[in-house]
């Protein structure tokens, strides 16, 4: 079982609030991804949850039980750091066998999990190395190793791919998904990349100066972004969000768009533009369209393989059911 | 890659390191050659002092006069014992200062430092007497209290920059797999410290055994180290210089012999830090 929820949790350090009372509820089995800029308070909650800072107020339940002042190790929980934080003096045995040492397993207990898991992370040929000795993604897995043999209530990554090159992370991505799915234990993920968010996520909490923003599904939150932030920040590339005449004629102070809802129509359209920079990704073509009457650019998915140049005259038109309307505060108007 | 240095500056810089080295070195050398002289030869001018014959007579006398094993004992368990202590008591403290520092950790540490700036002599008048009172003057058990003391500031610091040195994630890490405090500092805390600790305990050795102040001032006959050895030959029957001399290479070689061996490690543990 791994059901948590938050109920009005604050912490402060000192004089300065990082996170402002929130509730929030965490299912047993889902994968719940925090997400937001860096500074954003998603790591403090994670840590907050695992008991490795004090909440200032509110209180924190495990599967029903109240274990704000419970210290970490009786928490039931598992984390992954984004060092890593293995034990450099230790072979990578004796790192995954440490949690289950520490809860006086008997030994052949210990060794016969730690086989187990060593074979789940391919690390059976590793085990007998030092953490030192091992590649970015290999260190990963040992760190994941050690928190699985412990079969805990819930997981905790805290920007467990940050270190790893981009090929790896994609990778590692992966593989905690298929662990997700295997296992089926709550995970609790922090990153600042939306795009691990989007793909690993059953449950997104978009967060921005310690409040949470928005919580939903991947899909949920790319679709219907109750306000500006989570607009701009799910999504890639982000979604071009128009304020002026453009936006009022709309009734909005700001519409926002996203590049795939804006089509190409050669024979005329309602925006008038001209193409600056274009990326061409293969599959995609990203066109970064100057409108006139609108002071921002437009960003526009075309095909793979698109004619236009720099420079080219194109006539835009919103696809109308794409839109978003934001209020003067930024809030989304249905 | 090394840069090229011409060869007469290279030759320019190798005689000036040994000059200095030299110079560092001579009292230590001059006390040695003194050593193995008689008791004349060794007053006499500089060169004719080098001239003299080698004699072995000064450390016959010095073994015979007074017992050197027992003030050998005596620094040995003054100095392993306050070392051990101030462990005891600097680790716990190091460690909370390095992981769970408060606002105030920067100013305890600066405090404790500005605790070895405070001349000895302007405490030795009430350390005397609460020693007298409490019966510890002239024993090894009030040697070590007064030495683990002074020189605990010393330890403290030097754990906490070793273990500001250790990435706080990995204690954590120790946390979340079930550790408790105990086990987290014996399991995983001393363990990747041990280089740290070990320039400590050898820093602390050298210190505690080379005391002088305290040890003079709060032993007599019983509990005497090897620098009241020393401090024997000096002053009340006159200067003799060979025997002192002899003295004072019975009472240092040890700790030079362990200062020489461990010197690689003394050197690092010295300059940890200082570069990541």
């Amino acid at each position: 079982m791994g059901r948590i929820h938050l109920h009005g949790v604050s912490k402060s350090f000192g004089p300065v609030t990082v996170i402002p009372p929130l509730d929030l509820a965490i299912e047993d089995g889902e994968f719940v991804v925090f997400v937001g800029p860096s500074g954003c308070g998603k790591s403090t909650l994670l840590r907050l949850i695992a008991g490795l800072e004090d909440v200032t107020e509110g209180r924190i339940e495990i599967d029903g039980r109240d274990a704000t002042r419970i210290p970490p190790a009786r928490r039931g929980l598992a984390m992954v750091f984004q060092s890593y934080a293995l034990y450099p003096h230790m072979s990578v045995r004796r790192n995954i066998a440490f949690p289950l040492r520490m809860a006086g397993l008997p030994r052949a207990e210990q060794d016969r999990r730690v086989e187990a898991a060593a074979r789940v992370l391919n690390l059976t040929d590793y085990l007998d190395r030092r953490p030192g000795q091992l590649s970015g993604g290999q260190r990963q897995r040992v760190a994941i190793g050690r928190a699985i043999v412990r079969e805990p209530a819930a997981f905790l990554f805290d920007e467990p791919l940050s270190n790893l090159d981009a090929a790896l992370r994609v990778g590692m991505r992966l593989e905690i998904a298929e662990l997700h799915n295997r296992l089926g234990t709550t995970m609790i993920y922090v990153t600042h990349d939306q795009v691990e968010a989007m793909t690993m996520a059953d449950k997104i909490v978009v967060l921005n100066a310690g409040r949470i923003e928005q919580v939903g599904s991947p899909l949920d939150l790319y679709r219907r972004p109750r306000n500006l932030f989570v607009a701009g920040f799910i999504g890639s590339p982000r979604m071009n969000l128009l304020g002026g005449e453009e936006a009022r004629r709309h009734g909005a102070a700001t519409i926002g768009i996203r590049p795939e809802h804006v089509r190409i129509t050669p024979e005329g359209g309602p925006w008038r533009g001209t193409i600056g920079v274009s990326e061409h990704l293969g599959s995609d073509t990203f066109l970064h369209v100057r409108c006139d009457g609108i002071p921002e650019p437009v960003t526009v998915r075309a095909g793979g393989e698109v004619g236009l140049h720099h420079g080219d005259t194109v006539f835009l038109t919103p696809d109308p059911a794409g839109l978003h309307r934001f209020d003067d505060n930024g809030q989304r108007i249905e | 890659m090394a840069r090229a240095v011409p060869l007469p500056r290279k030759a320019l810089t190798t005689a000036l390191a040994w000059t200095i080295g030299v110079l560092m070195f001579f009292p230590i050398l001059w006390i040695g050659i003194l050593a193995f002289r008689t008791e004349v030869d060794a007053i006499r001018p500089p060169l004719q002092v080098l001239a003299a014959p080698w004699t072995t007579e000064s450390f016959a006398a010095v073994q015979q006069r007074s017992n050197y094993l027992r003030h050998f004992t005596n620094s040995v368990v003054i100095a392993l014992g306050s070392t051990a202590i101030a462990l005891l008591v600097a680790i716990p403290a190091a460690w909370s200062m390095a992981f769970v520092p408060s606002r105030r950790t920067k100013n305890v540490l600066l405090w404790m430092l500005s605790t070895k700036m405070l001349p000895p002599v302007g405490v030795l008048i009430p350390i005397y007497l609460i020693f007298r009172d409490a019966g510890l003057l002239d024993t090894r058990t009030g040697l070590v209290i007064v030495l683990t003391l002074i020189n605990l500031p010393i330890v403290v610091w030097m754990l906490y920059t070793y273990f500001r040195e250790i990435p706080a994630e990995i204690l954590e890490a120790a946390r979340m797999d079930g550790a408790t405090l105990r086990s987290e500092l014996l399991f995983v805390l001393l363990p990747m410290a041990v280089p740290g600790i070990a320039s400590t305990v050898l820093l602390n050795v050298i210190l505690a055994w080379n005391e002088a102040f305290w040890t003079l001032n709060l032993s007599a006959a019983r509990a005497a180290p090897l620098t009241a050895f020393i401090a024997s030959y000096s002053s009340p029957e006159g200067l003799f210089y060979a025997k002192l001399s002899a003295a004072s290479i019975m009472a240092i070689a040890p700790i030079l012999l362990i200062g020489w061996v461990s010197q690689r490690q003394l050197v690092r543990g010295l300059t940890f830090g200082a570069v990541k």
